[in-house]
Parts: C-alpha cells; sequence; structure tokens
C-alpha cells in the first residue's frame, strides 16, 4: 500500500510536470467549456423553447458532467501515447507498483479538473446559473463531479491501453464528444421520442447530469425517467467505482509474471461507494449497478482478452 | 551455476499466434560480461529481451536473471535490472532532467538529483537538460534513455539495438558508458545488428537465428568457425568465371561475382586455405589475376555463412512487426 502511495505520488508528479510544461494544451482544454456554455447558452438556446436564463442554469450542471465525461478521451490519449511511445514498456520493468501508473494519471486528472471547474462556475454564475439548494448537496455535488471524472479517466486509460496507438485513440476520443449528445447534459430527456428517451436515459453521463442538477437545486429529478435518471445519485455512486474498479486491474495482468499484487491496494469495486453514501443516504436507491460503459468493457479484466481485441497485439 | 551467470535461460520458448518467436532458447552469460546477441531481423532477439526484461511470458522453459527466477521472482528480477529498448522510452513532455528524477524516485535512488546531474554530464546533456526531451534529436533521446537506465547501477542491463541510426559521437559515447559499466561489474545483454558493435564491445556472441542460439562463442572463436574471406580481381569477364571455378573448388563455399569490378570473393570452409596455394592454383589454371587478398573473415562472414538468410527473410517482417506489437 505504501508503495502504492509513494510510486502513485510520484506519478502524479509526472503529470502535474507534464501540464506544466505544455501550459498552452491546459488552457485550451480548460476554457473550452466556458466557450461550450456561451456558444450552447446564448446561439443554440435562442432557438429553445426553454428562456434564456432557465436554459444557461440547466445548461451548467449538464456542461460540467458532459466535461468530466472528456474524461474518457485524455485518459485514453494519455495511455494510448504512453504505450506507443514505450514509456509504459519500461514502467513495466521497474521495481514499482503497477497500478500507481494509471491512479497517478488519473488523480492529475481530477485536480486539474476540479482547478478547471471553478472558472467555469464563476461564467455560469455570471451567465445566471445559481446554486439553489443547500450547501453541503452542492459540495456533495462537487464531489459526485469529480468521482464521475475520475471514472472516466480510469474507463479511458482502460481503453487506451487496448488501443495502444495515439492515432487510433485520437480518432476514437473524437468520438466520445457525442457521448453528451444523447444524454440530458444539453437538452431535458422528456422531449424525445419513447425509445430514443430510454437510450438517453441509460446513458451515465444523463444521471450525472440530473443529480448535480438535483443537489445544486437547479431541476428537480424527472418525472417517468428510466432507473437510472430516477436514482441518479445512487446510480452514480454505484457505477463510477464499478468502472474505475474494473480499470485497475488492468495494468497487473498485463504482464502476469510475478509481483501481480498491484490491484491488491485500488480500489475495489464494492467498497468505494460507502464513502459517497454519507451524506446522501436519503436520495439514494437501493441496488448497485453496473452498468457504466467503462464497467461493461472491462468486465473481461484479462490480458488475454486484451490480446483478442488488439489486433496487431498477437 | 546461478552465481556465476548473471543470465541463464533454458529452452525458453515464445509463440504469438502461428509464428513462433523463440523455439527453445539457451542463453549463459556470465557475470560481469558483455554478451553480444547478433541474428537476423526476425530471429527473436527482441522477443528475448522482452522475456528476459519480464515484459513477455514465456509460454515454456526457464530462465534466473540475476540470480530469480523470471516467472516467480519476477519482482525482484526487476529490482535488479535495467532496460533500454529500441524504441526510445522517456517521456518527451519532461525535460531530461525531470525524466532523470522521476526515473530516480521510482527505482529508489536516494537523493537522485546528484546522480541526475552527473549522468546529464556524463551523457553529454547538461546543456540541454532543461529542455523537453520531445526536442531532443535522435540520438540524444538515445543517450537520455540509456542515462535513465542508469540511474540506479542495475546488475544486468539490457539493450536492444541501443545504436541503431546513431551518429559516430552518439555511438562512441553509448559504447565507452557500456565499457565502463562492465569494469564496475555490470553485466550487459546487448542485440545488435552492427558485428563491429559486437565485435568492439562483447566478450561472447550468441547467434540466434529462428528463435534458437545458432553458435556461441568469444568473437575470435566465431570467426575461427569459418575461412578466411578470399577476394580476386581479375582482367576480364572471362577470367571472372574460371577464378569463380577456381575459388568454388578450394573455398568449398558459393562465390559471389562482381562483373562490374571483375572481382570474385567468397568466404572459404577450409580454415588450411593459404595465399600461396591460391594464387598457384590460379596461376596454374591461367587466370590473369590483378589482385589478390585472403584476410581474416569479419563477422559479416561470419553471420552470412552461419546464418541462413535466405530462408529467414520471407518471415522476418512478420515476426518482427509483431514483435513490435506484442
Amino acid at each position: 500500500m505504501s508503495m502504492l502511495a509513494y510510486d502513485g505520488t510520484a506519478m502524479l508528479g509526472r503529470q502535474l510536470l507534464r501540464m506544466r510544461n505544455n501550459p498552452g494544451l491546459l488552457i485550451l482544454t480548460q476554457t473550452m467549456p466556458v466557450s461550450m456554455l456561451l456558444f450552447f447558452g446564448y446561439v443554440f438556446g435562442s432557438a429553445l423553447a426553454m428562456p434564456g436564463e432557465a436554459y444557461r442554469s440547466f445548461l451548467v450542471p449538464g456542461l460540467l458532467v458532459a466535461t468530466a465525461a472528456g474524461g474518457i478521451m485524455t485518459g485514453m490519449f494519455q495511455a494510448a501515447q504512453d504505450t506507443h511511445r514505450g514509456v509504459t514498456d519500461r514502467f513495466r520493468t521497474l521495481p514499482m507498483s503497477r497500478a500507481a501508473v494509471p491512479l497517478g494519471q488519473a488523480a492529475a486528472d481530477v485536480v486539474v479538473t476540479a482547478a478547471g471547474t471553478v472558472p467555469f462556475l464563476l461564467v455560469g454564475l455570471a451567465v445566471g446559473w445559481r446554486v439553489e439548494g443547500g450547501l453541503l448537496e452542492a459540495v456533495g455535488a462537487v464531489a459526485l463531479l469529480m468521482l464521475f471524472r475520475f471514472a472516466c479517466v480510469w474507463a479511458g486509460i482502460f481503453l487506451g491501453l487496448l488501443t495502444r496507438n495515439e492515432e487510433a485513440a485520437g480518432q476514437l476520443g473524437g468520438a466520445t464528444f457525442l457521448l453528451p449528445l444523447l444524454s440530458s447534459a444539453y437538452i431535458p430527456t422528456s422531449g424525445l421520442p419513447g425509445w430514443l428517451r430510454t437510450v438517453a436515459e441509460w446513458n451515465p453521463i444523463s444521471a450525472v447530469a440530473t443529480a448535480l442538477r438535483d443537489l445544486f437545486g437547479n431541476a428537480p429529478v424527472p418525472d417517468g425517467a428510466a432507473w437510472p435518471v430516477a436514482h441518479p445519485v445512487a446510480g452514480r455512486c454505484c457505477g463510477a467505482p464499478c468502472c474505475s474498479g474494473c480499470s485497475c486491474r488492468w495494468p497487473c495482468v498485463s504482464t502476469r509474471t510475478g509481483s501481480g499484487e498491484g490491484a491488491a491496494g485500488t480500489p475495489e469495486p464494492d467498497d468505494a461507494p460507502g464513502h459517497c453514501r454519507a451524506g446522501m443516504r436519503h436520495r439514494l436507491g437501493r441496488a448497485a449497478l453496473g452498468y457504466t460503459p467503462g464497467a461493461a468493457a472491462c468486465r473481461g479484466d484479462d490480458g488475454r482478452r486484451v490480446r483478442s481485441v488488439a489486433p496487431g497485439a498477437v | 551455476m546461478t552465481s556465476t551467470y548473471a543470465v541463464l535461460s533454458e529452452g525458453l520458448e515464445k509463440r504469438f499466434g502461428a509464428v513462433r518467436a523463440l523455439r527453445g532458447l539457451d542463453l549463459a552469460v556470465a557475470e560481469g560480461t558483455v554478451c553480444g546477441v547478433l541474428g537476423p531481423n526476425g530471429a527473436g532477439k527482441t522477443t528475448a529481451v522482452r522475456l528476459l526484461t519480464t515484459l513477455l511470458r514465456p509460454d515454456a522453459g526457464s530462465a534466473r536473471v540475476a540470480g530469480h527466477d523470471l516467472v516467480r521472482e519476477a519482482a525482484a528480477v526487476r529490482r535488479r535490472i535495467s532496460v533500454t529498448g529500441q524504441d526510445t522510452s522517456i517521456d518527451g513532455d519532461l525535460t531530461g532532467r525531470q525524466n532523470l528524477l522521476l526515473f530516480g524516485r521510482l527505482h529508489r535512488v536516494r537523493g537522485p538529483a546528484g546522480r541526475t546531474v552527473e549522468l546529464l554530464d556524463r551523457f553529454g546533456l547538461a546543456e540541454a537538460a532543461d529542455r523537453p526531451a520531445a526536442t531532443y534529436s535522435g540520438g540524444m533521446r538515445r543517450r537520455l534513455d540509456l542515462a535513465a537506465s542508469l540511474i540506479r547501477r542495475p546488475e544486468v542491463l539490457f539493450l536492444d539495438e541501443p545504436t541503431t541510426g546513431l551518429d559516430p559521437a552518439s555511438r562512441n559515447l553509448i559504447w565507452d558508458a557500456v565499457r565502463e559499466l562492465t569494469t564496475e561489474g555490470t553485466t550487459v545483454l546487448l542485440t545488435t545488428q552492427y558485428l563491429e558493435e559486437a565485435d568492439q564491445l562483447a566478450d561472447d556472441i550468441a547467434l540466434v537465428d529462428r528463435g534458437r542460439v545458432a553458435h556461441t562463442g568469444s568473437p575470435a572463436q566465431l570467426k575461427a568457425l569459418v575461412g578466411a574471406h578470399a577476394e580476386v580481381v581479375v582482367t576480364d569477364a572471362d577470367a571472372l568465371t574460371k577464378a569463380a571455378a577456381v575459388l568454388d573448388r578450394l573455398t568449398g563455399a558459393q562465390p559471389s561475382l562482381d562483373p562490374e569490378r571483375n572481382t570474385v570473393g567468397a568466404v572459404s570452409k577450409d580454415p588450411t586455405l593459404t595465399l600461396p596455394l591460391l594464387v598457384r592454383t590460379l596461376d596454374s589454371a591461367g587466370v590473369p589475376l590483378l589482385d589478390v587478398s585472403l584476410r581474416p573473415p569479419t563477422l559479416d562472414d561470419v553471420f552470412l555463412r552461419l546464418t541462413d538468410t535466405t530462408t529467414t527473410a520471407t518471415t522476418a517482417t512478420t515476426t518482427d512487426d509483431r514483435e513490435r506489437a506484442a
């Protein structure tokens, strides 16, 4: 465990240094959500039935979640880059904790995302968004958002290790931009045709967006929605850790030789929900839910499956 | 046994789908020596390195590296080895110094800053130390890569084609570093396609062909396996054919003709062939000679003679690609 903490901190430092060495990229990615807020809020929003300020208030939590879902892309690209450039191989020959590499990457990503959330929320306040619920719940909303980001990065890292190729990861990463479009991030799902509404509501982004709107007090949980949206916080708290729990098994199976104990110190799918449960017990649904894309993709968490997926790898 | 061999493998096998990359690799590298692993493309050199550095798991066979079992004690092996692979494996977004500090930390080096400065100086990277490694030239990246492998003195250092594509200055820096390491007791396993490199550095050479060690020995021993390299220059094309026939008979090897330079050469299979005998025989056959030479074989000659390059050439690409992908 101390090995994981030590190496994880070293990897966290590595990632933060990379960002410091590349401030342009950092500024670009962090200002993107702000420009999207302005575009959607004022340009597209003017064509919607919902009045402007109400839509922007609806949009701010949605964009937060859509941005957090971008963690799939950043996680994937970074992991594919490291693998492609041989850095992952070097790490694998080092006497270090295997889980530390993705853990450090995900932790650094959450730190940066958390910092980037502040200016975004300030712009949100300027365009009419408000915290309309309690402070504790608002804090819970941000914590939930970070947990979702953390899970998305893990899922992305897993996908990146599968693709092993920067260019492929870049292409695939672009496709993740579409995920929030089929969710309640930008528009309410109640207006969608029945089957499409079901699809959109089972999109994990919808559940998180609904949870955030609920916790910030911007919009209530919609009536007649699918289970994940009807129990958004529960769905998230259970689904997200499943996602990271499954992903984190990967690095240690890539070579099963010897000290495969890398995963032992990482969060297990089952114990993480406990942390979120504390302040929000009254909002929680019952069952654990592992339907997130990450969890589905990771279920065959074995190096052998990985090889069968990556055509060039055998 | 294990105390005298830093690397000892027995019957290592690795298969990628239908391709048998290693077919029973037996390798013994004595402590404190440099072992050059030579072989044509696709012979299994890189696969062997990836197995011996715990990156791949063998399908069959066993190996001990630095006294520890490769599979059962992989963590102990990792604490004692360093690897510099074919592709540079440093982080281009970090500076040279940041790279070395990171790897120093991960290697549990106490006070890595001092060692970092020392290595940056040693490999001529002091001036570029605080530039992102992505801006380095190919040679600088390779040197930084090797420096990262030396941040903690390894018991066994694996170098997979460390000087491929480097200019002579960078190559010499790397060669010097390897020589220096062995005087300090590090064992080096080096794969290379440059026979000169093996000749310069290696105490022993393992000639790998189609997933097996075909021959082992010191460079001198391997050269003694083949006879001298005979080369004959004649006046015209007619004489060239005659000379080739004589060479064929004397050397027992297929001569190679160069009609443009009226030259024919062959690596003798008979180690007792001498220059007077060669000249006498050519002269009595009525070959108009311009020049005759008989020089000791190079490792190139050994390599071409002992590895059947005609058959491996067809499978080389696929195995090599697969090695990289895996």
